[in-house]
């Protein structure tokens, strides 16, 4: 038995994405969730399955208590940053595909605006997943993602060339995309010299190869296949979904080979339990926290030979009307960061041909990645049903 | 790279510091010493970095620690702009800097040197900045100022 096409995308949610929302990050992953359920055509209390993403708002038991649940089912913790929402989609439909629950809801909220510890730099050395580089790594300087994935990316542009040229057009891409969704938070063009001329971060990362802080609320609700048939929305089916860790997970620097990701262990798994390939993909969405790293993701899946991400992506056709648009909601550098689950959402809305502006003419299959932590990954292929 | 520590006028907010646990504590107590020490399986020898409870290779929790060279070579880098910690205000930009050391584990420190590439030989140690000890990283220059 494998899980493909066992689960399906029945609902999904997004609040406005913003920043200085008065809102707190468990009201906007309510609002995002509830959101998700309408649209599911399911009501609050059918929900039987629950998995929050990350530990910043609501867990199982707020949800039951809020929704009047009144016999969860199933409910877990993927520990993964931003690896996990797709992960979470591994789990949900395993627990679907295995009778235990028919629909669960995944879900996450965040106000980086009221609450300054759920920033990056300071939210990730209160986590476990991190205790190698907050003791070993954060007195010295190594302080946020930023400065802890910037040596993977000059590594990688020292032994295979890759350029800031290569970044920028990730950058200029999913900007484009941005501008064709009313929900993105960026809302001006830009060049490849804006990108050059922001300012430097951590090098090689300037301000436009970072993705954005901001305040938000994105869920999704992943139903039974074999009930998705009759509910309100057309089913995406989950035909492939894997995860993979990087050797070393919580030490880039000790990691054998630090331009190898977990998405390197898992991708070819997801692939082969969908029967597709690489070719087959008619748009992706790639968790881009920072620009090298989708570069470096479409290397792991097997776009192109590692290496070779630079040169790939440098003719376009990540854009809007290219040979493989991605990002098609302007991703985590130019939509909003909601730790990838708004990626889930959009390619689902695309399969569905709900996508307005942003849609990508004839998508019927497309994949979704995750990137956690240090390199944690997962990836999901998703089919118009 | 830091400040003499007789001239701030008004406090510096502070940079953070290690919190050891009776695992690393030595770690910390040779780095105060300014010696750079390495968690070794005692029963199988192999060398292991960032330390931990068990070796990887043969799952003994017997270890004991060994003074390291501080010799090794430039792995990669990155040079540090924006200040995410208002301890580091007054040290940007600095250079981070990862090397790998002879005994075949990897280091991440702060750079005191000249033109980065991967491959350049260095050398690390110890050195007192404020209230905290960090690793410092520079250019080998000769094969006898050992």
């Amino acid at each position: 038995m494998t899980l493909k096409d066992k689960a399906c995308v029945t609902g999904i949610g997004e609040t406005v994405y913003m920043r200085g929302s008065s809102s707190s990050a468990f009201e906007l992953q309510l609002q995002a969730s509830l959101t998700a359920i309408a649209d599911a055509g399911l009501q609050p209390a059918q929900i039987d399955g629950v998995i929050p993403i990350g530990i910043v708002s609501g867990t199982a038991d707020d949800f039951i208590d809020n929704f009047g649940i009144p016999d969860l089912k199933f409910s877990t913790l993927v520990p993964h940053g931003g690896a996990s929402p797709v992960m979470a989609l591994q789990s949900a439909a395993a627990a679907v595909a295995a009778g235990v629950c028919s629909h669960v809801l995944i879900t996450f909220g965040r106000n980086v605006t009221a609450a300054a510890l759920t920033r990056a730099g300071a939210r990730i050395h209160t986590m476990p997943a991190f205790h190698f580089v907050t003791e070993f790594e954060y007195p010295f300087g190594a302080i946020a993602p930023a400065q802890l994935y910037a040596p993977m990316a000059r590594r990688h542009m020292e032994l295979y060339g890759t350029t800031e040229a290569h970044f920028a057009e990730v950058a200029i891409a999913c900007r484009e995309h941005a501008l064709r969704n009313s929900n993105a938070l960026m809302k001006k063009p830009i060049t490849m010299e804006d990108h050059h001329h922001s300012r430097m971060i951590a090098d090689p990362f300037r301000l436009l190869d970072c993705s954005l802080e901001s305040d938000g609320g994105a869920a999704i609700v992943v139903s039974a296949a074999d009930q998705a048939a009759d509910m309100r929305q057309r089913p995406v089916l989950i035909s492939g979904v894997a995860e993979g860790h990087p050797d070393s997970p919580g030490s880039i620097t000790q990691r054998p080979d630090m331009t190898s990701l977990g998405l390197a262990k898992c991708a070819q798994r997801a692939f082969q339990m969908a029967g597709v390939t690489p070719q087959d993909m008619d748009l992706l969405e790639i968790y881009d926290c920072f620009t090298y790293a989708v570069i470096r993701q479409l290397e792991d899946l097997g776009f192109c030979a590692k290496g070779e991400g630079g040169p790939f992506i440098a003719d376009g056709r990540l854009r809007p009307g290219g040979a493989l648009p991605t990002n098609t909601h302007g991703g985590l550098l130019s939509q909003a960061h909601v730790w990838g689950l708004n990626h889930v959402v959009e390619l689902t809305r695309q399969l569905r041909g709900q996508a307005g502006l942003a849609q990508v003419p004839g998508a019927e299959l497309g994949l979704v990645t995750g990137y956690g932590d240090m390199g944690d990954g997962a990836v999901a292929i998703l089919r118009r049903g | 790279m830091g400040h003499p520590s007789a001239d701030p006028p008004s406090p510096m907010p502070a940079k953070p510091v290690p919190v050891p646990s009776a695992l690393t504590q030595p770690y910390w107590d040779a780095a105060q010493r300014g010696q750079l020490v390495l968690q070794q399986c005692s029963r199988c020898a192999t060398i292991r970095h960032y330390p931990r409870l068990l070796c990887a290779q043969c799952h003994s929790a017997d270890a004991h620690w060994t003074l390291a060279s501080g010799r090794g070579h430039i792995h990669s880098w990155t040079v540090c702009h924006h200040v995410f910690h208002p301890g580091f205000a007054d040290d940007v930009p600095y250079v981070l800097v990862t090397v790998d050391l002879q005994e075949g584990v990897r280091a991440l420190g702060r750079w005191c040197g000249g033109p980065l590439a991967i491959g350049v030989p260095v050398r690390g140690r110890f050195e007192a900045l404020g209230d905290v000890v960090q690793l410092v990283f520079s250019p080998e220059l000769s094969q006898d100022n050992s």
